[in-house]
C-alpha cells in the first residue's frame, strides 16, 4: 500500500467519522399560521397579526429578542412558517390541509370567534396542537371543547374586556342608569354584550337597557342603529365593533354627534386610535383586548417590540400584533421549558404555563390549564393640542378581578356577583 | 313621532344607498340578461378609488370643497375602465350563452376584481371622511342627521330621475326600452344591440363604482365591502323585478323602510327583516313586483 493511499485511506476514514459524530441537521418545525390575510378583516387584524408573527419568527430563530428567549429557535430547533388565509368557506379543510399534507407540528392562529368554534373541535378531533391567539367567545372552553387535550388560548376571553369595561365605567364615575349596546350580531358581539350588561346589573344595581342593537358583520351602514341610539338617550353605549365596522361607526355616529350625547365604550377600540384621532371624541373609553399597545407597560420587551415593528413596518403594533407575539413567545417559553419542540412535549410545557409577553405576564390559568388569563387596562381617549392621540386615566385591573376562577362559567361568574374574585 | 320620522329618515337614507347600490346591477341584467356578480366588484373599485384621491387630495392642504368633484370623477374612471376592460375584453365572447353560465363568469371576474382592489390599495383600511363631516349635520326632531346623508338621498333621486327621463325622453333611450323588451325584435328592427351592450354595461358599471364612491366618506373602505353589497343589492332587484328600474326604486324602499322600522322597533330582526320581506313579495310575485313581461316564443 502506497503513502498516497493510506493518506486517502485516513482522509475518508477521518471524513466518516467527522459525519458520523455530527449531529443531524434538526428538521425545522412546521408552524401553521393562520390569520386574515383578505376580506374585511385582513387590514386592521389580520395582517399586522402576520407582520408580527413574521418578525417574531425571524427574531426567535436568530435568537435575537431579549431575554429570556434569546436563545436561538424552538429549543434550537428553527420555525418553519406556512401562512393560510383564515378568510375561507373551508376553514376545517384548510386546517385538515396544515395537518395531514403540510405536516405541521402545531398551528398558531384564528382571530374570529367563528373560526375558533370551528376549529377548536376538529384540532382535538385530529389531535393537532394548536394555539387559537386572538379570537374571543368563552365558549370555546366553556361550552364547545369543555376538556382540551390539544387546543390552547393564549390570550384572555371576551369576558375580561368586558368586565373590565364595566369596571372602568363604575371607577371613572360616568353616569349609567341608562345603557344601550351596539354588537355584531354573531357569538362576539353578542357574547361581549351579555358579559357587559350582566356585570353592569352586578356592578351599577341594574341600569335601564334602552336599546340593544345587533347589526350583521361587515354591515358598515348604521344610520338607522344610531338614530336608534339617539332617540333612545343612553348615558353609555358599549360597542364591541372592530376593525372596519368599527372604524365606520366612529365615522358616522361621530359626525352625528353620538359621542358627544353619550359615554362611547369602545372595548376594541385601540386598532383606529391613530388613524381615526380626529374623528373619536374626547371622552370615549378605549380598550386594547388586554394591555396591549399604548396599554403595555413599560418592560425591555415591549420596548424591542415596538421599535422592531415600527422599523421594518413603518407604524406601532396594534393588539393584533401583540397577540400574535405572545402566542409565539408563550409557544417559545413552553419549548424553551421542555427542551423540545415535538408537540407533547411543547403540549406539557404550554399546560400552566406562565410567560413575559410585550404586554406583561400571562397564565395558562382556565380549562385545565389550556386558556390564559392576563392584566388588562382601559382608557380615555384624548387628543392633545399638539395632535397627538393619547390614552388618560388609565386603570389597570389585575387578572384575576376581571377573568373568572378556574372551574366558573363565565356569565355564571358574573351574575353571581364577581364570586371569589380579588380586586387589589 | 319621534321614532316615526327617525324610521321615514333613515329609511329614505338607506334606500337612496340601496338604489344607487343596486340601479347599474338591474339595468345590466334588463338589457343584457347578465346577472353581474362582478356589480360588487365596480362598487369597490369606486369606493378604494374615492377614498384614495379623497385622501391624497386633502392631505395636501386641498380645500374640502373641491373634494365633491373627486367622488364622481373617480366613479366615471373606475366604471369606464373596468367596464370596458371586462366587456370587451371577456363578455363580448360570451353573448348568448346560457344566464346561469354567464353568473360564474362574473362571479370569477368578482374574484378578480377583489384581488386587483388588493393589489392596486393592499389590504389597509381607507378613511376619507372629510366630505362627509364638511358638510355639517341638521336636526330633524332633535336627531342629527350628516347633510351628506340627505345629499346622498338627492344624489339618488337626480340619478333615477335621469334615468328615467333619458330612458322615456330620447332617442337612445327609447331604442334601449326595445332591447330591454325584446332582443332579437330590436336586432330585427336594425338597432344595434352589441353596441348598446356596450354602452349599457358602461353605465352599469359606472353607477355600481358611483355607489361606492358615495358610500366611501361614510364608512371606513376595506377589502370585502363588494361581497357585501352586492347581497343587499340583490334583494333588491329580486323584489323589484330584474331588469326593472321603477322596480329598483320600490324594492329599494321596501327593503330600506323594512330595515329602518326592525332597527327602531324590534332590532332582534332587522336582518330577518328584509328576507322576510323578500320572501312574501315573491310568494305572491314569484318574479318581482315589476318583473319584465316574457313573452312566449315558439
Amino acid at each position: 500500500m502506497g503513502l498516497s493511499t493510506r493518506i486517502l485511506q485516513g482522509s475518508t476514514a477521518l471524513v466518516m467519522a467527522a459525519a458520523l459524530a455530527a449531529p443531524a441537521a434538526a428538521e425545522p418545525v412546521k408552524m401553521g399560521i393562520v390569520t386574515f390575510l383578505s376580506g374585511g378583516a385582513a387590514g386592521p387584524f389580520g395582517v399586522p397579526a402576520r407582520n408580527s408573527a413574521e418578525l417574531m419568527i425571524e427574531a426567535i430563530n436568530a435568537g435575537t429578542l431579549p431575554a429570556p428567549y434569546n436563545s436561538a429557535g424552538l429549543a434550537g430547533e428553527m420555525i418553519d412558517p406556512i401562512y393560510v388565509d383564515e378568510n375561507s368557506k373551508q376553514k376545517n379543510a384548510d386546517f385538515q390541509k396544515l395537518v395531514e399534507k403540510d405536516g405541521v407540528e402545531l398551528v398558531v392562529g384564528y382571530i374570529s370567534s367563528s373560526s375558533c368554534k370551528a376549529i377548536a373541535p376538529e384540532a382535538e378531533k385530529l389531535q393537532k396542537l394548536t394555539v387559537l391567539f386572538d379570537c374571543g367567545t368563552p365558549q370555546i372552553f366553556e361550552d364547545i371543547v369543555t376538556e382540551p387535550k390539544y387546543t390552547f388560548r393564549s390570550a384572555a376571553t371576551a369576558t375580561m374586556d368586558n368586565v373590565a369595561a364595566a369596571r372602568y365605567l363604575q371607577d371613572t364615575g360616568v353616569s349609567t342608569q341608562k345603557v344601550a349596546g351596539i354588537n355584531q350580531n354573531y357569538a362576539w358581539g353578542q357574547d361581549s354584550w351579555r358579559d357587559f350588561s350582566e356585570s353592569m346589573n352586578i356592578l351599577e344595581d341594574s341600569p335601564e337597557v334602552v336599546t340593544e342593537q345587533f347589526p350583521k358583520v361587515y354591515a358598515g351602514q348604521y344610520g338607522s342603529e344610531i338614530s336608534a341610539l339617539l332617540t333612545s338617550k343612553p348615558d353609555v353605549v358599549h360597542s364591541s365593533f372592530w376593525g372596519g365596522d368599527m372604524e365606520a361607526f366612529v365615522i358616522q355616529g361621530s359626525a352625528r354627534g353620538l359621542f358627544e350625547r353619550s359615554r362611547v365604550v369602545l372595548t376594541a377600540g385601540e386598532t383606529a386610535m391613530y388613524s381615526l384621532a380626529k374623528q373619536i371624541p374626547d371622552g370615549t373609553i378605549i380598550g386594547a383586548r388586554g394591555p396591549h399597545g399604548d396599554l403595555a407597560p413599560e418592560s425591555a420587551l415591549n420596548d424591542w417590540f415596538r421599535a422592531a415593528y415600527e422599523k421594518r413596518f413603518g407604524t406601532l403594533p396594534t393588539y393584533p400584533s401583540y397577540k400574535m407575539a405572545q402566542a409565539l413567545l408563550g409557544v417559545k417559553a413552553a419549548a424553551d421549558k421542555a427542551g423540545a419542540a415535538d408537540q407533547q412535549a411543547l403540549i406539557g410545557a404550554l399546560t400552566g404555563l406562565e410567560w413575559e409577553g410585550p404586554s406583561g405576564k400571562v397564565s395558562m390559568a382556565l380549562a385545565g390549564g389550556h386558556q390564559a388569563i392576563q392584566d388588562t387596562a382601559y382608557g380615555t381617549f384624548e387628543l392633545s393640542d399638539d395632535g397627538e392621540a393619547k390614552l388618560v386615566n388609565v386603570i389597570r385591573y389585575s387578572a384575576e378581578c376581571v377573568n373568572p376562577p378556574a372551574g366558573a362559567k363565565s356569565v355564571e361568574w358574573i351574575k353571581s356577583g364577581f364570586n371569589g374574585t380579588s380586586c387589589n | 313621532m319621534l321614532t316615526a320620522v327617525a324610521i321615514a329618515v333613515d329609511g329614505l337614507g338607506f334606500a337612496a344607498w340601496l338604489f344607487l347600490s343596486s340601479v347599474g346591477l338591474t339595468l345590466i341584467y334588463g338589457v343584457m340578461r347578465i346577472l353581474n356578480i362582478a356589480h360588487g366588484g365596480f362598487y369597490a373599485l369606486g369606493a378604494y378609488a374615492s377614498a384614495w384621491a379623497i385622501g391624497l387630495y386633502v392631505q395636501t392642504g386641498n380645500p374640502v370643497a373641491l373634494s365633491y368633484l373627486i367622488i364622481p370623477v373617480m366613479a366615471v374612471i373606475a366604471g369606464t375602465v373596468a367596464g370596458l376592460l371586462i366587456e370587451r375584453g371577456v363578455l363580448r365572447f360570451m353573448y348568448g350563452r346560457d344566464e346561469v353560465l354567464m353568473v360564474l363568469v362574473t362571479y370569477a371576474l368578482f374574484l378578480i376584481l377583489e384581488d386587483v382592489t388588493k393589489l392596486i390599495w393592499g389590504t389597509d383600511s381607507y378613511v376619507a371622511w372629510q366630505p362627509a363631516y364638511a358638510l355639517g349635520t341638521v336636526d330633524i326632531m332633535g336627531i342629527p342627521y350628516t347633510v351628506y346623508k340627505l345629499a346622498i338621498i338627492g344624489v339618488a333621486v337626480i340619478c333615477g330621475g335621469s334615468l328615467w327621463w333619458g330612458l322615456t325622453h330620447t332617442r337612445v333611450g327609447k331604442l334601449l326600452l326595445v332591447v330591454i323588451e325584446d332582443r332579437e325584435v330590436a336586432g330585427a328592427l336594425g338597432i344595434n344591440v352589441t353596441k348598446f351592450f356596450t354602452v349599457t354595461f358602461l353605465i352599469g358599471a359606472t353607477l355600481g363604482a358611483l355607489g361606492g364612491a358615495l358610500t366611501a366618506p361614510e364608512i371606513s373602505v376595506v377589502p370585502g365591502i363588494g361581497a357585501e353589497v352586492i347581497v343587499m343589492a340583490f334583494a333588491v332587484i329580486v323584489i323589484g323585478g330584474m331588469g326593472s328600474i321603477p322596480g329598483a326604486v320600490i324594492g329599494a324602499l321596501i327593503v330600506g323602510f323594512a330595515r329602518a322600522t326592525s332597527v327602531h322597533l324590534y332590532p332582534p330582526a332587522e336582518l330577518f327583516s328584509i328576507y322576510l320581506v323578500m320572501a312574501a313579495v315573491l310568494a305572491v310575485k314569484p318574479y318581482g313586483l315589476f318583473a319584465l313581461s316574457e313573452g312566449r316564443k315558439i
